[in-house]
């Protein structure tokens, strides 16, 4: 991370070195979007065993009324089976079999741009992944009994503290991931995984090819080509992107104030800046060719 | 290559732009397929875009400043990266692989806790038993209210007797089946889980278990049922009870690890643990499979004591001699 240049420090990033010696920089996964990722999972897992519940309902009854009344026990007792089993491979196969596939993600983490990697840099293996979500037994199921046991200790003292102790030692492995610095929860420590970001970009333009830039006729002078470093221009970037006019006006007048640029005759912001933007890039990336890296305005060298 | 651009870092991104492209197109396909979409010469090709984006982004790191750009490689090299990197074999070669290698190999690996664990159920059986054949009140003690059923010290013999040949009406055995699978699959797997707590939770799970083995043990001794409650329980017990153990050897593996990590980081080692327990657990899954449908059809139909003493020797020898008999591995 020695060479993230003008960028600002960012604490969620983590050196990942590839077999071929690049750092891919990955970004772990906060702890607010593992939680969403989670929640969406447990709605899609609740929706998901609700339509078993009615399928295997309304399927019972259906067939029921069309055979002969001693069938009917016989009936209840298959999708009563069917439902068993369903429940067993939805509450342990859904995130088991969703993250070895390709994207190694469930649909929550898909939504919420994350996925499951091995923190050691290697494959993600089953092993791994059957570990992880074995580990929801203690981090999801436990405090969960524990919660429904409260309203049953409600009426005894004794049994109320014992639902808090339980609450509390069980909360301790639902919050981990609060308590390290990987966002690691109980399943990834164990398993030797993380969940990191992986946000499918897609390849704008180069604003150097935007119609703006092609306008041409600005001349700026060395001294006004290198009034900014990275920094500005990265900003600067993100104001042509974001083509807000009122953004763009005011970033507009800022930069003529600073090099003491005189507007000609029906000058645009977006022109001005996207000329601005071509030469403070153009003038920046020739000092980086001669190995120089000029942070911010206030790097001079 | 367009002549007019004016930057270095245009000309670059226009040069390799189809490249960055062409990888991208690839690893939609694959991720919202499968590789098996790819023909043999795109799949040949993913390996050569990853290591030019790769170089691409080094590339563009050092010479270009256009922020989204660099995003954009950064992402689209971490995608292919894991493509490149990730597991490929297919489901069917996984799965052979698992039963021949993978799962007999982690429960040998597992000896050591698997006998703790086995020691552990039976001084609990012996504690149980002798504690109820002393004493037959403390049987109400020991075994959870909701499993006896009416099978308690003041029950009858007949009674007694009759819980052990009765077939339970069979239309109801696949559902038996079924819900003793189910449950007992999610004890194991709980003991798994259990283990990351310094063990301690695991060996409660397993001393509850084998009291409750003493004391019906006790209880039937006392009618002199002994024989007969050993055949009931054993034909599917042998399975079941090697499976609790397992998942016990396993959650111990891993509270033991992250105790005592040793000269490791405590990370490395509960990773390392958690990865070798997790065969035995998923094999444990299975064998309970075979536990339920042993427990719910095969009790129900074999009443012959000395068949279902044959059946929980079969099955004690089948699984003895496929984890622990030495063979020939594949070197990897």
């Amino acid at each position: 991370m020695t060479t993230a240049g003008a960028r600002q420090p960012q604490p969620e990033l983590r050196q990942f070195v590839t077999p071929e010696g690049v750092d891919l920089r990955l970004r772990i996964g906060a702890a607010g979007e593992r939680a969403a990722a989670f929640l969406l999972d447990a709605v899609f897992l609740v929706l998901a065993l609700t339509a078993l519940t009615l399928l295997t309902l309304f399927s019972a009854g259906a067939l029921a009324a069309l055979g002969a009344p001693d069938l009917r026990n016989g009936l209840g007792s298959v999708m009563l089976i069917v439902w068993l089993l369903g429940a067993f491979v939805l509450r342990n196969g859904y995130f088991v079999l969703f993250e070895l596939s390709p994207r190694a993600a469930t649909p929550g983490k898909r939504i919420m741009a994350l996925r499951v990697a091995a923190r050691d840099g290697g494959r993600l293996t089953a092993e791994a992944v059957f570990a992880r979500n074995a580990m929801r037994e203690i981090e999801v199921f436990l405090p969960l009994t524990f919660i429904l046991g409260s309203s049953a200790g409600a009426t005894d003292p004794i049994g109320g503290w014992l639902v808090l102790l339980g609450l509390l030692w069980t909360g301790g492995f639902a919050l981990f991931p609060l308590f390290n610095r990987d966002r690691l929860r109980v399943g990834d420590f164990v398993a030797g995984t993380w969940v990191v970001k992986a946000p499918r970009e897609r390849l704008s333009i180069d604003l150097l090819d935007a119609q703006e830039a092609q306008g041409g006729g600005f001349a700026f002078s060395p001294e006004q080509a290198s009034a900014y470093g990275i920094k500005e221009l990265h900003v600067l970037e993100d104001v042509l992107r974001r083509r807000d006019k009122k953004t763009m006006g005011a970033v507009a007048d800022r930069i003529r104030a600073k090099i003491a640029w005189r507007p000609r005759d029906g000058e645009t912001d977006a022109a001005f800046l996207a000329a601005y933007y071509g030469a403070l890039r153009g003038r920046l990336e020739t000092q980086l060719l001669f190995g120089r890296r000029r942070k911010d305005k206030f790097d001079l060298g | 290559v367009r002549g007019d651009l004016q930057l270095k870092s245009q000309r670059f991104r226009a040069e390799r732009e189809w490249d960055w492209r062409r990888l991208e197109g690839l690893l939609a396909r694959v991720e919202s397929r499968s590789a098996a979409s790819l023909t043999d010469e795109e799949l040949l090709a993913i390996p050569v875009l990853y290591r030019a984006t790769l170089s691409s982004l080094s590339v563009a790191r050092a010479t270009s400043l256009d922020h989204s750009l660099i995003d954009y490689l950064e992402s689209l090299s971490t995608r292919a990266y894991f493509f490149v990197y990730g597991a490929r074999a297919g489901l069917r070669q996984r799965l052979a692989r698992f039963f021949t290698e993978t799962w007999p190999m982690a429960v040998r690996g597992l000896w050591r806790e698997t006998l703790a664990a086995f020691l552990i159920t039976a001084a609990a059986a012996l504690v149980g038993y002798l504690l109820v054949a002393g004493d037959s009140g403390w049987f109400g003690g020991l075994v959870p209210g909701g499993l006896t059923e009416g099978r308690d010290p003041t029950a009858t013999t007949a009674f007694l007797k009759s819980v052990l040949y009765s077939s339970g009406g069979k239309s109801g055995l696949a559902l038996l089946a079924a819900f003793l699978f189910s449950h007992n699959a999610q004890i194991a797997i709980f003991c798994f889980a259990l283990g990351f707590a310094f063990c301690v939770p695991t060996v409660f799970l397993l001393v509850e278990n084998g009291l409750t083995l003493g004391a019906f043990f006790a209880l039937y001794a006392s009618r002199g049922l002994a024989f007969q409650l050993g055949g009931w329980l054993f034909i599917h017990g042998v399975t079941e009870l090697f499976a609790i153990m397992l998942g016990g050897a396993a959650g111990f593996r891993i509270g033991w690890r992250v105790a005592f990590p040793g000269d490791r980081s405590r990370l490395d080692a509960a990773a390392e643990a958690g990865r070798s327990a997790a065969p035995v657990i998923a094999g444990v899954v299975l064998m309970l499979i075979v536990a339920g449908l042993l427990e719910g059809f095969a009790r129900q139909l074999i009443t012959d004591d000395l068949a279902r003493y044959a059946i929980a020797g079969a099955t004690l020898t089948i699984w003895l001699g496929y984890f622990y008999l030495p063979r020939r591995t594949r070197p990897s």
